[in-house]
């Protein structure tokens, strides 16, 4: 996994509450068996007027002038702003997969879906938490943001937020360590849990 | 200390707890095709093995289709869900993972399989790459959904990462209205809290109401959960627990059973715990619902109809409702019985088991479904189920009545199959969302319980029961 430290982007504003994982990525794109390409069809049936298949050639698809990711004021950001309760429903790891693989590094959101934020940081993806009025504020502000996770912050041009993020996935993400090595690590304690687990468990 | 079950359920499961991380090992892990090959292809990479292979049960069956079969895993017609079903069986013979494959008669649903099987216990901690696993919760277990590098994980250490959730009550108390059911239960309380409403949270549905629910409602009530925002849905295990699971094919027996039996019966929140939050519900305010826009909150009473936005005073709700009535063609302050439908999809994790089917067919015996519903599917949720419903003539009154009966399958849920909406087509399903697009691009989706699905492709409009 890819390390994160500091970020300095503009980002791409997508004014929505819950933005399900169905939008981000429509299903027939999770007939793939890899796990990358999926940034050409990050929000398709918002980003393109045709319907999106796979194995179709995108650069010569009709676009939604419309929709944001389109607009080129916002080409290279590597920060999505969004609504409360970003990435709800389905568990689709990707999700964040197109969104990585289209370049976003972070998202800022009043709230996150549970299953969305856990994929995240599985991918080097910092999902970052602010309240309704930061958000509301960052929505009227355009320019770089700057995040920095290790002081946990997010600052533009005339002010600075802090963000929570749990201790163990910090380090993680900043090491860019991987997490079945780490766990690996622990395996005397699992072979020792399971002694007596099973002991305790038999029928299992 | 008074413990919820919750907290119960993880505790039993503590490997290792380091800042705000907890290791839980799992007891059960269910895999089906379309979340797993990039997991089992990292397994290979990295040239590592299955930490206990028979914790994990595989079948497919998002890809499937649900007319004939019998040719097989080659006469799927889409080569890309054919790869992908190829892909779950080579995988599982290769890290010798015990399948269920598309043509056995116990093939069906993952999350209608588990316990249909008696994979699911309770008590397990059982994960799947999909949010719906949080229905196995319905038999007392911790159970949820995962992400694909998490398949990855559980299979190559049989433990995973989690932080604790908050613990969330929502209680229940009196009898159901009528034909009011367990679907109707869900997304009332989904339209109560919303669906961010339980984000963060383990719910425990309890109350006389849920009691009183087979185990097959509170799987459905336990399946939508994570619609209301939270991973993991459970109910205490009650004597229909350990009825339902007795006898099935991955139970114990003997004395096994009388120790399992035993420490199943622990599996409730004990008097005095503490819920970091609690919601009560009267039974006698649940109508029959219907959703009426593109999130599982957006729903009314059958007698209700669409919202205004300009009386909503919130601004991002105001938008929301906008959004979903200029994507879903329907007009503020619609009564949602005069909304005619094209198609009903009668199926799903949610509502594709024997007591779904029996509902819907009640309702459906001796009618015929409306001259404008151009398709009506029943698609059972595993073969077992299909097997039991043609015994009881099931299939015969669908038949008759105009419906057609189909293979099992997660099928038109979300249409990675043949089965999916045209565009501008308006569904009555029985499904979980209705996401802009989910049953196919551009499509209306109306999440209702069977019954209501069959009563509204009788009367070709949302209707209650006549």
């Amino acid at each position: 996994m890819e390390k994160f430290n500091t970020l300095n982007s503009i980002a791409t504003p997508l004014d929505r509450a819950n933005v399900d994982t169905d939008a981000i990525i429509p299903k027939q794109f999770l007939k793939s068996i890899k796990r990358s390409g999926f940034g050409p069809n990050l929000f398709d049936e918002w980003r393109y007027l045709d319907h999106g298949e796979v194995g179709m050639d995108n650069s010569k698809r009709p676009t939604n002038p419309d929709f944001v990711l389109n607009n080129p004021k916002y080409k290279g950001a590597q920060i999505l702003l969004t609504r409360e309760n970003f990435g709800c429903g389905s568990s689709r790891e990707h999700a964040p997969w197109a969104l990585e693989d289209f370049g976003f590094k972070a998202i800022i959101a009043p709230s996150f879906a549970d299953i969305f934020y856990n994929n995240c940081f599985k991918n080097g993806l910092l999902p970052i938490v602010l309240s309704h009025d930061i958000v509301d504020d960052l929505f009227g502000y355009e320019g770089d943001i700057v995040i920095d996770l290790d002081q946990q912050s997010v600052s533009t041009n005339s002010n600075s937020y802090t963000f929570e993020v749990d201790g163990e996935r910090k380090r993680r993400l900043l090491n860019g360590l991987d997490d079945i090595d780490l766990t690996l690590q622990y395996e005397d304690e699992i072979r020792h849990f399971e002694v007596d687990y099973f002991k305790q468990h038999p029928w299992l | 200390m008074a413990q919820t079950l919750y907290d119960k359920l993880m505790s039993a499961h503590i490997v290792r707890e380091q800042d705000g991380a907890t290791l839980i090992y799992i007891d059960r892990q269910l895999i089906h095709e379309v979340t797993s090959p990039q997991a089992f292809e990292g397994l290979a990479l990295a040239n590592r093995k299955p930490w206990r292979k028979e914790a994990n049960l595989a079948v497919p069956d998002h890809n499937v289709p649900t007319t004939e079969r019998s040719s097989g895993v080659s006469g799927i017609e889409d080569p890309i869900s054919r790869l992908q079903v190829e892909t779950l069986d080579k995988n599982c013979a290769e890290f010798e993972i015990n399948e269920i494959p598309m043509n056995d008669i116990r093939q069906g649903i993952v999350h209608v399989i588990g316990p249909e099987q008696g994979a699911t216990l309770p008590g397990m901690s059982i994960v799947c790459g999909d949010s719906h696993t949080s229905t196995h919760g319905a038999l007392g277990a911790l159970a949820f959904g995962i992400g694909t590098s998490e398949v990855e994980h559980v299979l190559a250490t049989g433990c995973l990462w989690q932080s604790k959730s908050k613990n969330l009550k929502i209680e229940v108390n009196g009898s159901l209205n009528p034909h009011v059911s367990a679907k109707d239960i869900a997304l009332y309380i989904i339209g109560q809290i919303g669906t961010a409403g339980g984000t963060g949270y383990a719910i425990e549905f309890t109350g006389s109401s849920i009691e009183d629910l087979s185990i097959e409602g509170r799987m459905t009530l336990c399946n939508m959960a994570i619609e209301a925002g939270a991973r993991v849905g459970m109910v205490a295990v009650d004597q229909k627990t350990i009825d339902y699971v007795e006898g099935r094919p991955f139970s114990p027996t003997g004395e096994n059973w009388i120790k399992a039996v035993d420490y199943w019966q622990t599996l409730h929140s004990d008097d005095g715990a503490v819920f970091d939050k609690t919601v009560t519900i009267d039974a006698k305010d649940i109508d029959l619902q219907v959703t009426w826009g593109t999130s599982p909150e957006m729903v009314v009473d059958i007698n209700g109809s669409t919202p205004d936005p300009s009386k909503e005073s919130d601004p991002v709700k105001a938008e929301s409702i906008r959004i979903a009535l200029n994507y879903i063609h329907l007009k503020p302050n619609t009564p949602i019985k005069s909304v005619e439908i094209d198609k009903v999809f009668i199926g799903s994790c949610t509502n594709s088991r024997i007591e779904d089917l029996r509902a819907a067919a009640a309702v459906a015996k001796g009618k015929k479904i409306a001259d404008n519903v151009k398709l009506a599917l029943v698609v059972p949720g595993s073969g077992l189920i299909k097997q039991q419903a043609e015994k009881e003539g099931l299939d015969i009154i669908f038949t008759d009545a105009g419906f057609e009966w189909r293979e099992p399958g997660c099928s038109m849920c979300l249409a990675m199959n043949a089965d999916k909406l045209e565009v501008g087509e308006r569904c009555a399903s029985t499904s979980n969302r209705n996401f802009e697009g989910r049953q196919g691009q551009g499509s209306f989706t109306h999440l209702v319980s069977p019954a209501i699905a069959a009563a509204s492709a009788i009367a070709g409009h949302f209707s209650e029961v006549q």
